[in-house]
């Protein structure tokens, strides 16, 4: 099956290890992830923060993008990109004045017609494939390891477009136990990464990192794994800051979901693409038998 | 009707001050069917009621205005009046002219005077109109139902049965008692309900006058006020009550051992089982969905160690019918699940638990014999978070509401975990302290001053556990620190909620519920034990949460209003009430959709609106809401009231007059 794909700038950049992984593992479930042939902005923070209709233009207009090409379903990775457009798309649902509006201000587009879904892949993958599916095509379970599920914020708030319970999700922990791995009760697993904090406030992220970090090691996790490539710089990247600060910090490998999928799957090892993680995973997953 | 006579009121100065009562006098004297006017300083009072008979008689009127102060203040005075001069009471109508005419406009002495003018013409065209209407008489069944056998409907029970009259007392559990049965020790006197209620559950199994109906449910419910049939289904107990001694030989040589309903799921009971020790009655009912024999067709030990051959596996559920003439709802509350609270590991954790468990954990009939030990390994908890608000005013779980008992509980079970765990460490987040009942406020400030108890003001955020202890993350406002608490044990005051068959019952009564499915009284403050439809009573946390004094206050109040009825031979209906045309009435059912009383309704066959004259209030809400114009309002017809529309509004004719040109 085709759907349609919005990447997000940071897929693009710094993140590129997870769209290669989600791509590739996501065909060997037969799902082609058909990027948008344009796409703008998502809207980032900035349209979450505000209550004017300025700046749901982004969003909106990405999903525009995804009705010209006659999909009724869009999916992300990034969790980011995922909220916003999410957010956007219940709003002018909500509000047929407000979807007005923006429709009027982009008179060169076509009208918005609030009838196509926002997917993360998570959901996409439960929905449309299911997890005992999942497990069956798995070739290389990930025996052994034991995963921290790390969510954030962005997929479990607002009430409206949560993937799952808010408090005790278990969308992400199942599909980990699908994929063979063994998930441990992690109760971080919401704590705030710090975010953009990260640019202006070093010194508060490595806290935060510091403390998620270490709390996943002493409830005995060998791997955090996330979807969010905002979380992933600042528990992943930072560790590298952390470390400098508390020597007797242990590191650990932070993982997309997808880079794991990906080797559970048995896709190419060079899609997971590990040189951009600051941890480095190869060694672990050797250990462990995951990776000859 | 031919002879009319009017009173005007000065009402000492509140009238007279701006209306002049003489120029009414004058112009009401010279209208149609006017045979009588008369002003007095205040004629609410003995000498001006008894001035209002006198001319009544003397010159045989056959109605009369009252043209003073509100109707809801003095319309049934003067109906009274009425009533003995001889008189039917609704040809009485009262004109308005203080708090419509000489208070608003007090400092305008001719408008005052037009105005109420004005409002006695339009209340003569609207008398002249009226219709001989009578009360009708009712039959009146003098048995109360008590729906629930906790405190609130045993002492409703014993009230009513004191009082001379047969009271039915139902409850779905084996025993009456309800949740005060499970908990440890009552606020702020510390005496255990062992000792202040099981006298009184004795005291409902021997009296002559209350049928106990336990293990039961109603099934349904027909009738009106006075005249109820209830048929209520006896659930299969599995053992002939008839016969049964409780000596419990079955109890205890039942080898199914499921876990305790009444210990919270803390411990394990049998599939035989009364609910505690000192259940009433004290006959045991087989849990069919753990007893061996239902489950897997062996075992049948009871029916051998049974002295007397009580136990009858083949026993079916049993419908019987009541006729009763009020019932009183006493439902009471739950806690609201564990599992909506994840944010506290609710459900997730075998130590983190709610306010009842915790009862039980003190109750000497507990899991532990009154021992505080934690469910997850049995140790003894070094120290004890307690969180309250659990749910409670929190709009985002949809439980905005404050549950007024947590406060007290949760400071009472702090002393009480100290009293047991001398060296225990007891932490409270608190969001404000409500102790506003007797005695309340002075048991708060001794468990924060003398027992040690550590009370924080804030939220807590989490719960989560790390190794074997569990992890409380929360603020304290007071200083603006967020604090993190590792603890043995944590207790969830939880909010309470209606008991989970309070829907179920409500919509087998039809009986109007708040959003929360909360019983509705009929008012908030003056009417608080009665519900919107009559014949109906409210006592205890079916209305609202309530702590055990306010429930026995409620429960006895609910109980004087079922001996205030019960002291009638029969009843008599208000006749001002609304009345159908069935040759106008289209079948629409509208009327039947806005009765907030259940009072009008489409006959099951010529589908036809139909009043029931007893249940209808007169509130009016079908008569406007129909559209073919079928149903009317007795004495407040459309006639009438566009007449009295067309007098009020004489001054203005000219000038629409004009517009309209």
């Amino acid at each position: 099956m085709e759907v349609s794909y919005f990447p997000g700038c940071t897929l693009k950049q710094t993140a590129k290890n997870f769209e290669t992984s989600a791509i590739s593992s996501s065909k060997l479930l037969g799902i082609e992830l058909k990027e948008l042939s344009r796409w703008n902005c998502c809207g980032t923070v900035y349209s979450l923060a505000t209550d004017d209709s300025m700046h749901h233009l982004a969003p909106i207009r990405n999903l525009i993008r995804v009705q010209e090409e006659g999909s009724k379903e869009v999916v992300t990775l990034c969790s980011m990109c995922y909220n916003t457009l999410k957010q956007a798309n219940e709003l002018v649902r909500a509000e047929p004045d407000r979807l007005q509006k923006l429709n009027d201000f982009m008179y060169l587009e076509e009208d918005y017609k609030p009838d196509l879904e926002v997917y993360h892949l998570v959901t996409y993958i439960k929905d449309n494939v299911g997890y005992e599916k999942l497990k069956d095509k798995v070739t290389n379970p990930l025996s052994g390891l034991k995963v921290a599920v790390y969510y954030g914020c962005l997929l479990l708030r607002p009430d409206s477009i949560k993937l799952d319970d808010r408090e005790n999700p278990r969308i992400m922990e199942d599909m980990m136990e699908a994929l063979g791995a063994e998930v441990i009760d992690f109760p971080y697993h919401n704590e705030c990464c710090g975010s953009y904090h990260t640019l202006g406030k070093r010194d508060l992220v490595i806290e935060r990192t510091n403390k998620i970090i270490s709390e996943a090691k002493l409830d005995g996790a060998d791997v955090l794994v996330l979807s969010c490539p905002e979380c992933d710089f600042n528990l992943d990247h930072r560790q590298k800051n952390t470390l400098e600060k508390y020597p007797s910090f242990e590191t650990m490998p932070v993982l997309y979901f997808t880079q794991l999928m990906n080797i559970a799957l048995g896709g190419d090892l060079a899609d997971c693409g590990f040189e951009l993680n600051y941890i480095d995973p190869i060694p672990l997953l050797k250990d462990k038998g995951i990776l000859k | 009707m031919k002879r009319i006579g009017v009173f005007v009121c000065h009402c000492g100065l509140n009238i007279a001050g701006s209306v002049d009562i003489d120029k009414i006098v004058e112009e009401v004297s010279k209208l149609n069917h006017i045979v009588y006017v008369k002003n007095y300083i205040f004629l609410c009072s003995q000498p001006g009621q008894q001035m209002v008979e006198d001319i009544v008689k003397e010159h045989n009127l056959d109605g009369f205005i009252v043209a003073n102060c509100s109707p809801t203040l003095h319309e049934k005075t003067f109906r009274n009046t009425a009533i003995r001069a001889g008189m039917n009471p609704y040809f009485v109508e009262v004109a308005n002219i203080r708090e419509q005419s000489s208070w608003p406009h007090s400092k305008e002495k001719k408008k005052a005077t037009q105005k109420a003018l004005l409002i006695i013409k339009a209340t003569i065209k609207k008398l002249v109109k009226n219709l001989d209407y009578h009360s009708k008489r009712v039959d009146l069944t003098k048995r109360a139902l008590i729906i629930g056998g906790g405190i609130a409907g045993i002492q409703a029970a014993l009230d009513i049965a004191d009082g001379g009259y047969e009271v039915v007392l139902l409850d779905r559990q084996q025993s009456i008692g309800g949740h005060m049965a499970q908990i440890s020790e009552t606020f702020p006197t510390l005496d255990c309900p062992q000792c202040i209620m099981t006298p009184k559950m004795t005291e409902v199994g021997n009296h002559p006058k209350i049928i106990l109906r336990t293990y039961s449910e109603v099934e349904e419910v027909t009738g009106f006020i006075g005249n109820f049939t209830v048929k209520i289904r006896k659930k299969a107990t599995s053992v002939d009550w008839t016969k049964c001694t409780g000596c419990g030989e079955c109890i205890a040589k039942c080898p199914a051992k499921p876990l305790s309903v009444f210990d919270c799921f803390l411990s394990k009971g049998t599939a035989m089982y009364r609910d505690f020790e000192q259940a009433v009655p004290s006959f045991p009912v087989i849990n069919r969905d753990a007893c061996l024999y239902f489950q897997k067709g062996v075992c049948r030990i009871c029916e051998k160690v049974c002295p007397i051959d009580a136990i009858d596996f083949e026993q079916q559920d049993e419908i019987v019918e009541e006729q009763v003439g009020a019932i009183i709802i006493a439902t009471g509350y739950d806690l609201m699940p564990m599992s909506e609270q994840g944010e506290y590991g609710a459900g997730k954790y075998k130590d983190v638990i709610d306010g009842m468990q915790f009862e039980r954990l003190l109750a000497s009939t507990g899991p532990y014999a009154g021992d505080v030990k934690r469910p997850s390994d049995e140790k003894v908890p070094d120290s004890v978070v307690f969180i309250q608000c659990a749910g409670s005013r929190d709009p985002e779980s949809n439980y905005p509401y404050c549950s007024k008992v947590c406060c007290m509980y949760i400071a009472k079970q702090a002393l009480l975990y100290k009293h047991n765990v001398h060296h225990g460490q007891a932490y409270i987040f608190y969001i404000d302290i409500r102790s506003t009942g007797k005695g309340y406020e002075e048991f708060v400030q001794r468990v924060q001053e003398e027992s040690g108890v550590i009370y924080i003001r804030g939220k807590a955020s989490k719960v989560f556990k790390r190794g074997d202890k569990m992890v409380v993350w929360g603020v304290d406002t007071l200083t603006g620190q967020t604090v993190e608490i590792e603890t043995d044990l944590v207790v969830l005051a939880s909010a309470m909620i209606p008991s989970s068959g309070a829907f179920t019952l409500a919509s087998k009564t039809r009986l109007a519920t708040d959003k929360y499915g909360w019983f509705s009284e009929a008012h908030p403050k003056l009417r608080p034990v009665e519900s919107v439809t009559g014949g109906y009573y409210l006592a205890g946390a079916a209305q609202a949460p309530k702590d055990i004094p306010e429930t026995v206050t409620h429960a006895s109040g609910a109980a004087s209003k079922v001996l205030a009825l019960f002291s009638n031979d029969f009843l008599e209906s208000d006749p001002i009430i609304v009345q159908v045309d069935p040759e106008i009435c289209n079948r629409c059912g509208y009327c039947e959709a806005v009765c907030a009383y259940d009072a009008v309704k489409l006959n099951s066959k010529t589908k036809i609106a139909e009043v029931n004259e007893v249940l209808c209030e007169g509130c009016g809400a079908c008569a406007a809401t129909c559209p073919s114009g079928a149903i009317s309002h007795r004495n407040n017809t459309r006639s009438q009231i566009f007449d009295m529309i067309s007098v009020a509004t004489e001054d203005y004719k000219e000038i629409t007059t004009k517009f309209d040109k």
